[in-house]
C-alpha cells in the first residue's frame, strides 16, 4: 500500500463527499485520484508541465494544461465547491490574485504553503546571511520557484485584508501528520514549518466541515477560525 | 428477400462503400442549398454491440478520406491512422464499431463537385453548392443513424477532423459521449485563410481549370493543384522538421545554374504536388478549403465561443496541440479549452512537445499517445464499455 502525504490526508479530511474540486497545480494527479477514490468528487485539474497532464489523462482525470497566474480567470464564478493550491502559493507571480481567484471559482479553498517565519528559516538568515535553505525550502536562491514567500503572519493579514474566513488550519513538519494550529499565535508563526488552511470569503454559509456521519478527525484536528 | 432488396439495403452496410440516401431524405445546407440523393463514401470497422454504445466516429483531414485504417484503394498505402485504430490499439475493432466517412465536397465516395448533377447530368463543377463544417458533420448525422447508432462514444479528428468533432458537441451535444480535438482551431485565422487562397488561386490560374468545367472538357488543372498543395505541405510542417529532413542538400552534385529541382526539399515538393493530383479533385480542393475558411463556431453564437458549449457540458473533451504546430498553434486550442471551462464542460487539454508541426498528430509522439489511450480508455470505464 502506497503512503499518502500527510497534507492530502487532510484535505481528505475537509473536503466533503461527492463535491467539485479543481486541484490547481495538480501535477500527475494523486490528489485527485484519491479524492475521486475515497470521495467520489467531481474532479478537475490545472498543471503546467504536458507530462503531469498526460499522467492525469491516463488517470482518466480532466486536466488543463495552464498556470494559477493566467487560467483561473476562465472558469466561472463558484462553478466548485473546493479549490486546492497546494505548495504553489509562493511560486506565483500574483498570490493575492490568485487567492481572491480561488474563493470567486469555488465556495472554499484550500491552501498550504511553507511559513517563512518558521524558526528554522530566520535562523538561517541570522546566522549565515544567506538565503534561507532549509527542508521546506531545500532550494538555493537562483533556481527556487518560490518567488513570493510569505509568513504565517503575513498571510494572516492577506486574508484579512482579503475578507476571508479560516474555517481550518493545520501544521506539518517533514513528514509528520498534521496538528492543530492557531493561526494567530505568535508562536505559531515561529514552530509552524507549513501550513494549511480552508478559507472561504466572509458572509458566506457558515462551514460544513466534515461529512455527514462520519466520525470527528481522530488527529489534526482543525482550529476553528 | 426480393432481388430489389439485394440492390438496395434497407440500411448501409457494414465494411464500407458508398451510401445513396433516397430522395426524401436531401441534405439541407447551411446556404440554403439542398442536396438530393446525397451519397456518401464510408468504411467501417468492427461491429456495433447490442448496448449501441461503442460507435467511434473518426473525421478526416482536408485532404483526408474514409480509408483511416486499410489500406488505400488508389495509393495502396496503409490507413492513415492505424497507430490510432487497429487490434491492440486505443481503439479496437475488436472492441469499437468505427465508422469514417468522406466528407461531403470530397472525391471519396461522397457527393461533391465532382459528382454528377441530377439536373444537368453533368458534372457540377462550380454550380455545387458552397458547404461548410456544419454541413459535412449534418451529413456525417445522417449516416451515422442510417448505421444504427444513436449515440457515439466518440467523435475524433485532427485539423480539420477536430473542426467536424467540435461542430458535432456544438449541433449534437445529446448525441457524442466524448470529443477529442487534436491540432485544430475554433475558427480559421487570417494567415489561414491567406494560405488556402494561395492554394485556391494556383488552381484557379491553371489554364485547365476551365472555370471549373474542366471535367466535361477532358482536362484537369494538374499543375494549380499541385503547386496548391506544395504550398499547403509547408504549413503541415515545421521549419525544423523541414531543416533536418533537407537541409540545403542538393539532389546531385553540384548547382544545375538553372531551375531544375536542385535542392532536395524542391524534389520532395513536387513529388508531393505531383502524387496529390492522382488522387485529389481540384475542384473539391476549393470547396473543401472553402469550407473550414467559413468555420468559426462563435460567430453563430453571438461571438462568444463558450456559448456555443452550453450544450455539451456532460461531454468529455480531450484537446491536444502541438508545440511547434503553426497552422493551428497552440493559443487557437487554449481559446477553445477556455471557452469549454466557462462553459463547465469536462475538457482535458495538454500541449505537446514536438518539433513535427501540424502533421504531428499522425506521427509517432509517445506523450500525444499515452494522454489519447488514457482519455479514451477512462471514457470507456465511464460508459460502461470495459
Amino acid at each position: 500500500m502506497t503512503t499518502i502525504r500527510e497534507d492530502f490526508r487532510e484535505i481528505l479530511r475537509l473536503v466533503r463527499p461527492g463535491s467539485r474540486v479543481l486541484d490547481v497545480g495538480c501535477g500527475e494527479g494523486a490528489l485527485l485520484d484519491l479524492l475521486t477514490q475515497e470521495k467520489q468528487v467531481d474532479g478537475r485539474g490545472l498543471e503546467i508541465s504536458a507530462s503531469g497532464v498526460a499522467a492525469c489523462m491516463a488517470r482518466g482525470l480532466s486536466v488543463v494544461q495552464g498556470d494559477a497566474d493566467q487560467d483561473l480567470d476562465h472558469f466561472p464564478d463558484r462553478s466548485f465547491d473546493y479549490a486546492v493550491l497546494s505548495q504553489t502559493l509562493q511560486a506565483t507571480r500574483n498570490p493575492r490574485h490568485v487567492l481572491d481567484e480561488l474563493l470567486r471559482i469555488a465556495d472554499r479553498a484550500i491552501v498550504s504553503f511553507p511559513n517563512f517565519g518558521h524558526w528554522r528559516v530566520r535562523w538561517s538568515l541570522l546566522s549565515r546571511g544567506r538565503m534561507p535553505e532549509t527542508k521546506a525550502l531545500p532550494m538555493p536562491w537562483w533556481s527556487t520557484p518560490n518567488i513570493h514567500l510569505c509568513t504565517l503572519a503575513d498571510f494572516m493579514a492577506l486574508t484579512e485584508d482579503l475578507n476571508l474566513r479560516i474555517d481550518a488550519s493545520a501544521a506539518f513538519a517533514g513528514q509528520g501528520a498534521a496538528r492543530p494550529m492557531n493561526p494567530v499565535s505568535a508562536v505559531e508563526n515561529w514552530r509552524t514549518e507549513t501550513c494549511l488552511f480552508m478559507l472561504s470569503r466572509n458572509g458566506a454559509a457558515p462551514t460544513q466541515k466534515l461529512a455527514s456521519g462520519e466520525p470527528p478527525p481522530a488527529s489534526g484536528d482543525l482550529f476553528d477560525g | 428477400m426480393t432481388a430489389l432488396d439485394l440492390v438496395t439495403p434497407a440500411a448501409p452496410p457494414n465494411g464500407g462503400g458508398t451510401w445513396r440516401f433516397p430522395a426524401d431524405e436531401p441534405l439541407r445546407l447551411d446556404s440554403g442549398a439542398v442536396l438530393e440523393g446525397l451519397e456518401i463514401g464510408y468504411q467501417t470497422y468492427g461491429q456495433l454491440n447490442a448496448d449501441k454504445s461503442n460507435a467511434v466516429l473518426i473525421c478526416h483531414a482536408l485532404t483526408g478520406d474514409q480509408h483511416v485504417a486499410s489500406p488505400h484503394p488508389v495509393t495502396g498505402k496503409p490507413g492513415w491512422w492505424t497507430r490510432l485504430i487497429g487490434p491492440g490499439k486505443p481503439l479496437d475493432p475488436a472492441r469499437h464499431f468505427v465508422i469514417c466517412s468522406n466528407v461531403i465536397g470530397g472525391c471519396m465516395g461522397s457527393t461533391g463537385p465532382a459528382s454528377t448533377n441530377p439536373a444537368t447530368g453533368k458534372p457540377y463543377g462550380l454550380t455545387f453548392p458552397v458547404i461548410t463544417i456544419g454541413d459535412m458533420v449534418r451529413a456525417q448525422a445522417m449516416l451515422v443513424k442510417a448505421l444504427g447508432v444513436e449515440t457515439l462514444f466518440s467523435v475524433i479528428g485532427g485539423s480539420m477532423g477536430g473542426m467536424q468533432a467540435q461542430q458535432w458537441a456544438v449541433d449534437y451535444p445529446e448525441r457524442v459521449f466524448s470529443v477529442l480535438v487534436l491540432a485544430s482551431a475554433s475558427r480559421h485565422s487570417a494567415q489561414n485563410i491567406a494560405f488556402h487562397e494561395v492554394g485556391r488561386q494556383a488552381i484557379m490560374a491553371d489554364p485547365d481549370w476551365r472555370g471549373g468545367a474542366y471535367a466535361d472538357q477532358g482536362v484537369r488543372p494538374e499543375k494549380g493543384l499541385a503547386v496548391a498543395r506544395m504550398a499547403a505541405h509547408i504549413t503541415y510542417l515545421s521549419e525544423p522538421a523541414l531543416q533536418r529532413k533537407f537541409g540545403r542538400e542538393l539532389k546531385r552534385d553540384g548547382l544545375s545554374w538553372g531551375f531544375d529541382a536542385d535542392f532536395q526539399v524542391e524534389s520532395y515538393l513536387r513529388h508531393q504536388g505531383a502524387s496529390f493530383v492522382d488522387r485529389f479533385d481540384a475542384n473539391s480542393y476549393l470547396y473543401i478549403t472553402r469550407a473550414t475558411d467559413y468555420f468559426d463556431i462563435a460567430a453563430g453564437h453571438g461571438g462568444v465561443l463558450a456559448k456555443a458549449f452550453t450544450a455539451a457540458r456532460d461531454v468529455r473533451f480531450c484537446v491536444l496541440s502541438f508545440t511547434s504546430d503553426w497552422l493551428y498553434p497552440t493559443a487557437e486550442s487554449r481559446h477553445l479549452v477556455r471557452a469549454l471551462t466557462a462553459a463547465g464542460a469536462r475538457a482535458a487539454f495538454a500541449e505537446i512537445e514536438s518539433d513535427k508541426g501540424h502533421d504531428a498528430f499522425l506521427l509517432d509522439e509517445p506523450v500525444m499517445d499515452a494522454a489519447l489511450a488514457g482519455f479514451l480508455s477512462s471514457a470507456e470505464r465511464d460508459r460502461g464499455l470495459t
